[in-house]
This record gives C-alpha cells, sequence and structure tokens, in this order.
C-alpha cells in the first residue's frame, strides 16, 4: 500500500465537475492553499472541475486559495460559516452577482454535521439556531424540557486538507491548530488528499501521536515550503 | 448632555472583574477580546477559542507571529504553559456539551427576554454567523458587552430584537458603557449605573423597562486602554 502521490497536479486529476470538495482549514491555518492552486491551474488549462460545492469555514480571502478559485469561476455553491474576511471581495461579487449559491451554516453544526458524515450519523439534533433564521424548514423536537433542530450529515465527494507529516498508509499529524476542521473532513469524503509539508517513512510517525488514521486519507502529497495565506494576502497575491 | 459613559476598553475592564479564578470562558470577536488584558491579579482564566485551542495567550510582538496560533478572529495569539489543541468536533463539544463556564459576546440588540441579535443586520448585505448560535446554545453564563446605545443614539438594550436573532433567551448579564445588568424573569434589573446619571436618564436610552433589586452601585472603572 502507497498512498504518496508524485505531484500536487498529479493529486487533483481526478475531481470532476459538479464535485463537491471539502477544504480544511480555518482563515489560514492548515488551508491547503498550493493543492487549491493545482486545481487553479487544471481549471485555466481544461476548463474542469467546474460547478464545484466547497465546503469550508470561510469563503475565501484576498486573491488566493478559495477566492481564486471563486475569482476563476470554478465554484457554484459555497457551505461556510463566516463568508467575512479582511478581503471578501472575490466571494462578495460574485455573491452580489447571484453566481454563487450561499448556504451558511454556524461553525459547530458545520463541523457535527461533517464529523457525523463521516461516522454514519444522517442526522442529529441540536441546540444550536434554535429560534433562529437558520432553523427555517428543520425539524424541532423536545428532549428533557428543552427545545432542538434537527441537522443533517454532510458529506463531500473529496477532501483537501493540509497535514504536517505523513506516511505511505495516510497516516497524518498536523501542526498546532492547523488542526481545525481537517481530522473530520477526512472522515467525511469519498476521497481525502492531503498536502503535506513531509512524507515520512512508515513508522516514524509513532502510533499513538497519528492525530488522522490512514484509513480516512487516499492520497498524500508532499509540499516542502507552503505559504499561509495569511502572508500571502498581506504580500497582495493574486493567483 | 454628554452621557458619563465607559470607553471600550473599560467596559472591557468591569466584565473582566467578574471572571473568576479557573474560569474556562469564550471570548468573542472584537470588544469582548480586550477582556483577556484585564485579568485581576492572581486569577487566571483558561480562553478558550473555536477553531481549536484551549489556554491561548497575548497577542505576541510584531513579527513574531506564527499562523498556525490564532484566534477566532483569524488574530495571532500565543499558547500559554498547559495550553491544548484539538479539532472542530471537540472544540463545539465543549461549547454545546455544558463544559464552558461563559461566553462574552457582542451584540446588536438584547431584549429583556435575554434574546440576542448579533449575526445580521437585515435582508441585505452578506450573513456570516460563525460559532455565535453555538456558543448561546450551550455556554452556561452567556454576557454581553456593549455600547448602550448605536451610534446615532439608539437603544440596544430592547423589548424585542428587531433584528434576525442569535438565540432565545441566552442572556443573562449585560455590561454596557451606561450600566451592568443583569436579566431574568422580570426583564432588566439595574445593578451598577454612573454616580453622575438618574435613573430616569438611563431609562430613557434604555429601550424596555429597567428594574431594580436593592441598591444599584456606582459604575466605575479605571483609566485603561
Amino acid at each position: 500500500m502507497d498512498k504518496t502521490c508524485p505531484t500536487l497536479a498529479d493529486a487533483v486529476a481526478g475531481i470532476e465537475d459538479g464535485a463537491s470538495v471539502m477544504i480544511g482549514g480555518f482563515g489560514g491555518s492548515g488551508a491547503p492553499i498550493e493543492l487549491l492552486h493545482a486545481l487553479v491551474d487544471r481549471f485555466r488549462a481544461t476548463g474542469s472541475p467546474k460547478n464545484l460545492t466547497i465546503v469550508n469555514n470561510n469563503a475565501g480571502n484576498g486573491g488566493i486559495g478559495i477566492a481564486a478559485m471563486i475569482a476563476a469561476g470554478m465554484v457554484r455553491k459555497v457551505i461556510c460559516s463566516f463568508p467575512r474576511t479582511s478581503q471578501p471581495h472575490a466571494f462578495n461579487e460574485k455573491y452580489a452577482s447571484g453566481e454563487l449559491e450561499l448556504e451558511l451554516v454556524p461553525q459547530g453544526t458545520l463541523a457535527e454535521r461533517i464529523r457525523a458524515g463521516g461516522a454514519g450519523i444522517p442526522a442529529f439534533y441540536t441546540p444550536t439556531g434554535y429560534g433562529t433564521d437558520l432553523a427555517a424548514g428543520k425539524p424541532v423536537a423536545e428532549f428533557d424540557g428543552k427545545h432542538y433542530i434537527q441537522e443533517r450529515w454532510l458529506k463531500a465527494d473529496v477532501a483537501l486538507v493540509k497535514a504536517e507529516h505523513g506516511d505511505a498508509y495516510g497516516n497524518l499529524t498536523y501542526r498546532l491548530a492547523a488542526r481545525n476542521f481537517n481530522p473530520l473532513m477526512c472522515m467525511a469524503a469519498m476521497h481525502s488528499i492531503a498536502q503535506v509539508t513531509r512524507i515520512v517513512p512508515l513508522g516514524e510517525i509513532a502510533p499513538q501521536d497519528v492525530i488522522t488514521p490512514g484509513i480516512f486519507v487516499n492520497t498524500v502529497v508532499e509540499m516542502p515550503t507552503p505559504r499561509q495565506e495569511e502572508t500571502r494576502v498581506r504580500d497582495q497575491e493574486v493567483y | 448632555m454628554t452621557l458619563p459613559k465607559l470607553t471600550n476598553a473599560q467596559i472591557a475592564w468591569r466584565a473582566a472583574q467578574d471572571i473568576a479564578d479557573g474560569a474556562y470562558v469564550n471570548l468573542g470577536i472584537g470588544l469582548p477580546e480586550l477582556c483577556a488584558r484585564f485579568q485581576p491579579e492572581g486569577r487566571r482564566a483558561m480562553f478558550h477559542t473555536e477553531n481549536g485551542i484551549l489556554g491561548f495567550g497575548p497577542a505576541p510582538e510584531a513579527g513574531q507571529e506564527d499562523w498556525d496560533v490564532i484566534n477566532a478572529g483569524k488574530k495571532a495569539v500565543t499558547l500559554s504553559p498547559g495550553a491544548a489543541i484539538f479539532h472542530h468536533a471537540d472544540s463545539f463539544a465543549m461549547v454545546r456539551g455544558g463544559h464552558l463556564d461563559m461566553a462574552i459576546l457582542g451584540a446588536f440588540q438584547v431584549a429583556a427576554t435575554g434574546d440576542l441579535a448579533n449575526w445580521r443586520l437585515g435582508a441585505s448585505g452578506v450573513p456570516a454567523v460563525g460559532g455565535a448560535m453555538d456558543l448561546v446554545n450551550g455556554v452556561k453564563q452567556v454576557v454581553v458587552l456593549t455600547d448602550h446605545v448605536t451610534k446615532d443614539g439608539k437603544p440596544k438594550l430592547v423589548d424585542t430584537c428587531t433584528y434576525p436573532l442569535t438565540g432565545v433567551g441566552c442572556v443573562t448579564r449585560v455590561y454596557t458603557s451606561l450600566a451592568v445588568i443583569d436579566i431574568d424573569p422580570r426583564g432588566f434589573v439595574l445593578r451598577e449605573k454612573p454616580a453622575g446619571m438618574s435613573l430616569d436618564e438611563l431609562q430613557a436610552v434604555t429601550g424596555a423597562p429597567l428594574h431594580t433589586d436593592g441598591p444599584v452601585a456606582d459604575l466605575t472603572a479605571p483609566k485603561v486602554d
């Protein structure tokens, strides 16, 4: 078994038009910017993949990463909790023109829907959102005298995540708080692709230190010099 | 009339005096973030951020940022000794599961029923909710920090919220630029107000009745920034 892949372009070659794509990270931390740029390169060269539904906490910042995907016109819908950022123009323009659909999900509900998707739980009840506009149309139930709304699992065709170390079996570790949504998304996607700062030999990640077990990961590609979103946005980079 | 109001930093200072030693606390983006600066001597709260850190400390020096150590506002923070890192589902298990002692949030409006509106001003514009709806439904005590009135002088403490709700009956205490107010089944119960302001004057800039329940203390804060 060897899940390693030689290039970023090879890693994203199988993503199809209309796919749902979970993208890890919170702001720039844990965001697989270089994998996203490989996807933008493919779209520019071939016109595919297009009409993507992307799942992320945010909706892109500045002119890179998710914002570059949106600006390129390859995204149809965004499922996120917080599309407001320091430089949200890419999202705002397509949203205002009606080219981009938004499904707004409270952050904890987003995390739990993804976790449920990966764990085989089709729906669950949460207090979050009860009595608000975001509960519209959702079943309500009372448990022990308190109201809860039903939320459904969220699954995806593909997950794109950033990890620190990965091995040939797909075991992953994350750097500091770059963990965030990444382990959940690896569980919830049919095909999970991790860009890692270093591919390490089997056994170098001690079993008790594995954060995402390789069973949740399909492809591991090394990107030894990732540049964080915050640094790129500060430099006003446009991909 | 110029109101004898507290600055934002002073509102945060006042709220920080009520954070207990050992409390697990989530600070919302913006004004609530300032509370971390004003922890009283000898007390140590553990600050939680939605993106998966418990026990973060102050911002690093400029140039020392590590962008994998950020808070919910995407600002660089530091890790204090004893900090822990976890994924998003665990982070919100802490929130919804009743494990956090206190959430300190901002507000567009707070109603006398404890309803909170703080995520959307109306149908136009881009909505953004983040973790606010989770926090107001799971954390043991939800308090709000806010200016007492809007920029054009309208009450932010109201009878019924006119903006879309974040949560129903969730807020139990409000720290404003002019008052400390508890919310209980009677509605707003005034605890502190500036010494130079009468109850009638305060009532005039508050959108629902202010009840009293024993003496009202003077609202004071040192000069802080």
